[in-house]
């Protein structure tokens, strides 16, 4: 954008984007037309601000404007039903409803409903009807009001492909006719879970980039960060939700010290744990101490957490209390069983009981198809064989599990290593 | 980016006496909208310099001065931290803060980007720097 004010207006959009959309979707109860006229608003104020200066109030400004236009689109459309009498919605009843008045005088007493709207907005974009991609897509460009080409450019993937991904998720949620709303009691606890794992991954993507040439990539932890920060501020009595900001807190803690100064990824063990973030572990365990106070110290994001707080709270890496590790893994398998699970309590478990006992439970692992693909499983198995001072065999695995890697970065590290067998490091 | 958000103080937050209460109530609703953006890191009132002291250091030698200190538009009184993604954005929330003595009073509020952990060019010293830095949490 080319001058101050295009500039202003874009700042108070990320602000306001997501505010904007969830209000014109409770409205027109349709996400992909709530966006198109919340666009409108936005076009609006590109017109408007650059002549007359931006408003003292610019979240008001652009909620009254998406609201007219919202009202608009729903009178348009009641009179087009009732020309073609395909619907009968009655535009008095109708008008009943959204008269600017009545609205107006809801408004006051429901600053907060701005919150249910959001909370909407969020189960919305997560809705297990859309497929994973979709739900990503979706949630950084209403939630975190990022552009198509910014999501593009955060997923390695070409513009129209995201553009294409929106599009068909909007009409996905138009076609099953997905209510925009919050759902109740048990539904919740699920949708929710979708709603976690949605923030997670696109965390996860920005933490330890499955793809492409860099290891990280921070801004995409950034947004996740956000995303969770205001889910925690919506759904403040839901451990699971402090239980996940906590776990996002306290990696991202020590996202400057996983790469070294060429870019390379720096495992746990060896990071300089002077650049961890102390404002961003504080957060973490405070966090944490929420989710645990909620009661939920066994819930799946709360236990890895936990595990993530063991590390923030080591000031050396000798001093990493496993055998709580173990524990908490313990705890975590019994929870959310999987491979992946148990590949990790087997590295723990060296760490807290020697070598010898780790690698048992990793050969025990080995037959598993669902790690057959897992490039962490050959990496693990290098590492203890190692460990054992068995090189040509850990030689060899490190260089399997770097064939498996689609991560270039990590891949230059697991032949390193590789090569350091060669040598006896 | 982090932007640290800080209030300069004034005679009224010199003297210890508590805000009236709907500065209180535009504060918490202004942090509340913070907190609700996900952009909130941390915030904190600071008491008047009367409770605080200064090193001073001049010649090689440190002498303690005790508050409270005259130049009170140059004291702090409070900050607010947040993480946003543009200079733009601090900007926007900036212009959003309450006048920070009430509605009409006199007041004022400084805004400052914290530097980050590329600005730094790795050295011994910074690396020292960030050891003592950690060692506090």
């Amino acid at each position: 954008m080319p001058n101050p004010t295009h500039r202003a207006i874009e700042a108070v959009w990320r602000i306001e984007a997501a505010r904007v959309v969830a209000h014109a979707a409770r409205l027109v109860r349709d996400i992909g037309v709530a966006e198109e006229l919340a666009q409108d608003a936005l076009v609006a104020a590109l017109e408007h601000w650059p002549r007359d200066g931006v408003p003292d109030n610019p979240g008001a400004w652009l909620m009254a404007t998406v609201k007219h236009r919202a009202l608009d689109k729903l009178r348009q459309d009641a009179l087009h039903a009732k020309k073609h009498e395909a619907i009968g919605r009655d535009l008095d009843a109708l008008e009943a409803h959204v008269v600017p008045d009545f609205v107006d005088a809801l408004d006051a007493a429901r600053a907060d409903d701005i919150g249910d709207d959001l909370l909407r907005l969020i189960f919305t974009a997560c809705h297990p009807v859309l497929s994973m991609d979709a739900r990503v897509a979706l949630t950084l460009r209403l939630l975190g009001g990022l552009a198509t080409h910014e999501i593009a450019r955060a997923f390695l993937a070409p513009e129209a492909t995201i553009a294409q991904r929106i599009v068909r998720a909007k009409r996905t949620l138009r076609e099953a006719r997905v209510p925009f709303e919050v759902p109740r009691a048990e539904a919740r606890a699920t949708r929710m879970a979708s709603v976690l794992e949605v923030i997670y991954l696109i965390f996860n993507e920005g933490y330890a980039a499955t793809a492409g040439d860099d290891w990280v990539r921070p801004a995409l932890c950034d947004e996740a960060l956000r995303v969770g920060r205001i889910l925690a501020e919506l759904a403040r009595e839901d451990s699971e939700v402090h239980g996940l900001v906590a776990l996002m807190e306290l990696q991202a803690s020590r996202l400057h010290a996983r790469i070294d100064t060429n870019g390379r990824p720096v495992l746990l063990s060896d990071q300089d744990r002077s650049r961890w973030d102390p404002l961003l572990i504080r957060r973490g365990l405070a966090a944490l101490a929420r989710a645990e106070a909620l009661g939920g110290a066994l819930g799946p994001y709360a236990l890895q957490a936990a595990l993530a707080a063991c590390h923030a709270r080591a000031h050396r890496a000798e001093e990493t209390d496993w055998v709580r590790i173990v524990a908490l893994y313990d705890a975590l398998a019994q929870v959310n069983p999987s491979p992946v699970v148990e590949l990790n309590r087997a590295v723990a478990v060296g760490m807290a009981f020697g070598p010898q006992a780790g690698f048992a439970l990793v050969e025990a692992l080995a037959a598993d198809p669902a790690l057959t693909r897992y490039h962490w499983l050959p990496s693990v198995r290098a590492d203890f064989l190692a460990k054992l001072g068995r090189l040509d065999e850990a030689r060899s695995e490190f260089e399997r599990a770097a064939a498996m890697t689609q991560n270039a970065r990590e891949r230059e590290l697991l032949l390193l290593r590789a090569d350091a067998m060669r040598s006896g490091r | 980016m982090r932007f640290m958000i800080m209030v300069r103080a004034n005679t009224q937050s010199e003297s210890g006496a508590m805000p009236e209460e709907a500065l209180i109530a535009a504060m918490a609703a202004y942090h509340e909208a913070l907190a609700k953006a996900g952009v909130l890191l941390d915030a904190n009132g600071l008491q008047p310099s009367s409770n605080g002291w200064r090193v001073r250091y001049r010649g090689g030698k440190g002498t303690i001065i005790d508050g409270p200190f005259a130049e009170t538009h140059e004291l702090i009184a409070g900050y607010t931290l947040i993480q946003v993604r543009s200079r733009e954005e601090a900007l926007e929330w900036a212009r959003r803060f309450p006048a920070p003595f009430g509605e009409l009073a006199d007041g004022e509020i400084e805004v400052r980007p914290l530097y980050e952990f590329d600005d730094f060019q790795p050295s011994a010293s910074v690396e020292r720097f960030r050891r003592i830095d950690a060692s506090l949490r």
